[in-house]
């Protein structure tokens, strides 16, 4: 092992060019979220790749990385070798925390990753399809209890949506705000609340334990690893994906922007990220240029209307 | 195969010298961070997380489960000899740690630590290779219900177990519960007393709170006494080492932080900082030597120190039987996990069979090398106060500074230490105890946020609250740790207590 170890180091060394590009990797959270193992990922890949020489990454967490976004709106502007991670749940966090600075005050250059949103029950209750889930909320919205992650966060829009396409008030839904999703979990599987919803990796190996049902899961088409059907297959017209994304510095010219996108995109289809994608996981849901943007801004609108729906942003 | 089996094999994975060697790394780095404010166990793993690629699963997850024990070790040194803890878990050490430190006792305050440490990691670690599955069945047990029932005990038992103005304990609690206030509401995510700055969307950090009214709090009062001050610092009275009267005093402590740090270590919502707190009332109520707390009294050293390295297994119980990251840095041994395609989860256990055993047996073989590198090292360390005051204070305020920039580079972050450093002045000036206002910060937020959820939940219905067995358990012996001390006030063993709540600060 210590040979592969020395072998990395060496193909590392030779691999780099000589004109390459150094970056620092902004991911608006602790260490140990999804956005610092996507900074991190980045910026192993980046260097293997030979795409950049040196890669840093900087932690500057807080408030749904809304803290770390106005640091480098501020600070990063015109400077081409800065980016910064971000993702779905900043939308939201952007519109709760009456944000000064939005995605608008930066330059969103890719979507990289996503993941699909899935709402289950512990294995022991009586709920066996969605369309039953639904009904309950229905009768008594009040009634059924969700836990999942933080308010405002994907999680909550999810069943705000979920709620609305099956003509509920989302006013109503009884969201249980929990922080982060291995406290919701447990309160799922401890038969705290009716039902549970987070990215549907925290509940795979739940599932293949038999200590819970995946009811559904919030993307167009079905996830690998579970036969879940979609809502939208249900009857319920939502489809949310979680994702993350890269954005570069404010105020860049266009030339500079252009190669910022090259170096992502080279990343993005690299052999490495490939292979890094599949270690951790992640669905690979790379989307650039005008898609991106267009996409980004309607994400944004519907992200808007459903939290003035659930009460949330006035 | 049995669970003694599995533990025996692993320890033969374990003892690869390879694998030895990573442990070495990993508990000699962790010991450094924890040592070093501001860089936490959770930091130093995702720096390293890159590192490992090339390594193998096993040893890389060894490395870092002896970083994050290493860490839980480092982290005490700190706090005993310069009042700075280094994280929130060895916030409670800080109080009669210091006091120790100051008598020219350091030298048994650390060695308590480091022997309460190994102790509780040893049986912890036990603990978890052979009652995992149960605790987190237990774990589990505990909703937002018995979660807040837990909180009311806490803040009972400890808010009692601090100062000897009633008033001015209180005066301090609730300083910190407003403190708590501040930042986004976690169950609705809107903003709180954060006056349109975006730093303070996450509230108050508890370690800078702490470091400030602990760390620069006292310099300032040292600087603003000049050389008049009395209290002069002795840096070695006696034995370095413990004497027969300190083990006699520090074996019960150990055992029972132990047991008071896993079960809440395990908990999703559990943490460090409940164990080491509780640890710490529950010593206060039982020492023989009432008149030594707030002056440097071993329990209080050996209680909380055993009750944090066995949180740190306890968290292990349920990241590796259900996949529950409970802690930063188990989130990123979580990571660390991922990385290797392995998804630590109920099948687990099944799955990797010799993983699991392999990190659980180096886990204890990390024990005992932590123990061979701290003792000799405690003369070292105690040496530290030997350096002249003045320079001393200099170095303390450096520290504290360094390490809250370390954890988050901001200037609002920076002013906030130094104003709540003023806070603390004050307080010490008046005479307030300071401990109540780290609690209040600490344990707020989470009976808020508990006691809100099981009234969602409930959907309004208070009596959600005392519905289950535990809960009601729980709450009936809050209720009795709040009226028994009245009811005796009120009979004329007034004085009793008084002197059992002296003075802390």
């Amino acid at each position: 092992m210590k040979h592969t170890l020395l072998g990395a180091v060496l193909a590392a060394a030779v691999a780099l060019p000589a004109f390459a590009n150094d970056y620092m990797i902004m991911a608006p959270a602790a260490p140990g979220g999804g956005w610092d193992s996507t900074a991190r990922a980045m910026q192993e890949v980046m260097q293997a790749e030979g795409i950049a020489g040196s890669v840093q990454v900087q932690n500057v967490p807080g408030a749904g990385g809304t803290v770390g976004l106005a640091q480098f709106a501020s600070t990063a502007s015109g400077d081409q070798s800065q980016l910064i991670v971000g993702g779905y749940v900043m939308v939201g966090a952007i519109l709760t925390n009456a944000s000064p600075v939005s995605l608008a005050d930066v330059t969103p250059i890719a979507r990289l990753t996503g993941e699909a949103v899935g709402i289950a029950v512990p294995a022991e209750s009586p709920i066996k399809d969605i369309k039953q889930l639904v009904e309950m909320m229905k009768a008594d919205p009040g009634a059924v209890s969700w836990a999942g992650g933080s308010a405002g966060g994907v999680d909550h829009i999810t069943v705000g949506l979920l709620a609305k396409a099956a003509g509920i008030d989302p006013t109503k839904i009884n969201y249980v705000a929990f922080s982060g999703g291995g406290e919701a979990l447990a309160a799922i599987l401890g038969n705290q609340v009716t039902a549970g919803i987070s990215g549907v990796g925290e509940f795979l190996p739940q599932v293949e334990a038999g200590t819970m049902r995946m009811l559904a899961v919030s993307t167009a088409e079905k996830w690998p690893g579970t036969d879940a059907p979609t809502l939208v297959e249900s009857g319920y017209d939502v489809n949310v994906q979680n994702w993350r994304m890269v954005a570069a510095a404010p105020g860049l010219g266009d030339e500079q922007k252009a190669a910022v996108a090259a170096d992502i995109d080279k990343m993005a289809n690299s052999a490495g990220w490939k292979a890094l994608l599949e270690t951790k996981g992640w669905a690979n849901t790379y989307l650039a240029g005008a898609e991106f943007d267009a996409q980004l801004a309607k994400e944004v609108e519907t992200t808007t209307a459903i939290l003035k729906d659930i009460g949330l942003v006035k | 195969m049995t669970t003694f089996d599995f533990l025996l094999q692993g320890l033969a994975v374990a003892s690869d010298p390879m694998i030895l060697l990573y442990a070495l790394i990993g508990v000699t780095l962790g010991t450094a961070v924890g040592v070093l404010p501001g860089i936490g166990p959770a930091l130093t793993v995702a720096l390293l997380l890159p590192v490992t690629y090339g390594l193998d699963p096993a040893g890389s997850l060894i490395m870092f489960a002896g970083i994050y024990y290493g860490g839980m070790y480092g982290g005490s040194t700190t706090s005993i000899l310069l009042n700075t803890p280094g994280e929130s878990a060895s916030i409670v050490t800080a109080l009669e740690g210091n006091k120790m430190a100051r008598a020219g006792r350091g030298g048994p305050a650390l060695a308590t630590a480091a022997i309460g440490s190994f102790v509780a990691g040893l049986l912890a670690t036990l603990a978890l290779a052979f009652l995992a599955p149960y605790v987190v069945k237990l774990a589990l047990v505990f909703g937002p219900r018995e979660y807040f029932a837990l909180m009311m005990l806490a803040f009972v038992t400890v808010s009692a177990a601090f100062g000897d103005s009633a008033m001015k304990g209180l005066t301090s609690l609730f300083i910190g519960l407003a403190l708590a206030l501040v930042g986004i509401d976690q169950l609705t995510g809107q903003a709180r007393l954060s006056f349109g700055l975006p730093e303070l969307l996450d509230g108050v950090e508890v370690t800078t709170l702490a470091v400030a009214l602990f760390a620069i709090g006292e310099a300032l009062f040292a600087a603003s006494q000049g050389n008049r001050a009395g209290d002069s610092i002795t840096a070695i009275k006696g034995s370095v080492w413990m004497t027969k009267a300190d083990w006699a005093r520090s074996w019960k402590p150990w055992l029972r932080g132990t047991a008071i740090g896993f079960p809440i270590g395990a908990m999703p919502a559990g943490g460090a900082e409940i164990g080491t707190l509780l640890s710490y009332a529950a010593e206060k109520r039982l020492t023989r030597h009432p008149e030594e707390f707030g002056h440097g009294a071993i329990e209080g050293v050996a209680g909380p120190e055993a009750a944090n390295n066995a949180s740190a297994a306890g968290t292990l119980v349920p990241l590796l039987t259900l996949g529950l990251p409970t802690s930063a840095t188990a989130a990123i041994l979580l990571a660390g996990f991922q990385q290797f395609g392995l998804q630590p989860g109920p099948l687990l256990f099944a799955t990797s069979p010799q993983l699991v055993w392999g990190l659980i047996a180096s886990l204890l073989i990390a024990n005992v090398m932590l123990l061979v590198l701290n003792l000799p090292l405690i003369r070292l360390w105690v040496s530290l106060l030997m350096i002249p005051r003045p320079w001393l204070y200099a170095g303390i305020l450096l520290f504290a500074t360094l390490g809250t920039i370390g954890m988050n580079p901001s200037p609002v972050e920076l002013s906030m230490l130094l104003v709540f450093g003023l806070l603390g002045f004050l307080m010490r000036l008046y005479g307030y105890p300071i401990a109540p206002a780290v609690v209040g910060l600490i344990l707020g937020p989470m009976a808020e946020q508990q006691l809100r959820r099981a009234l969602a939940i409930s959907q309004g219905d208070w009596s959600t609250l005392v519905s289950t067995p535990v809960a009601a358990a729980i709450l009936s012996a809050a209720t009795l740790a709040l009226v028994v001390p009245w009811i005796m006030r009120i009979r004329g063993k007034g004085a009793v207590l008084a002197q059992l709540a002296s003075d802390e600060d």
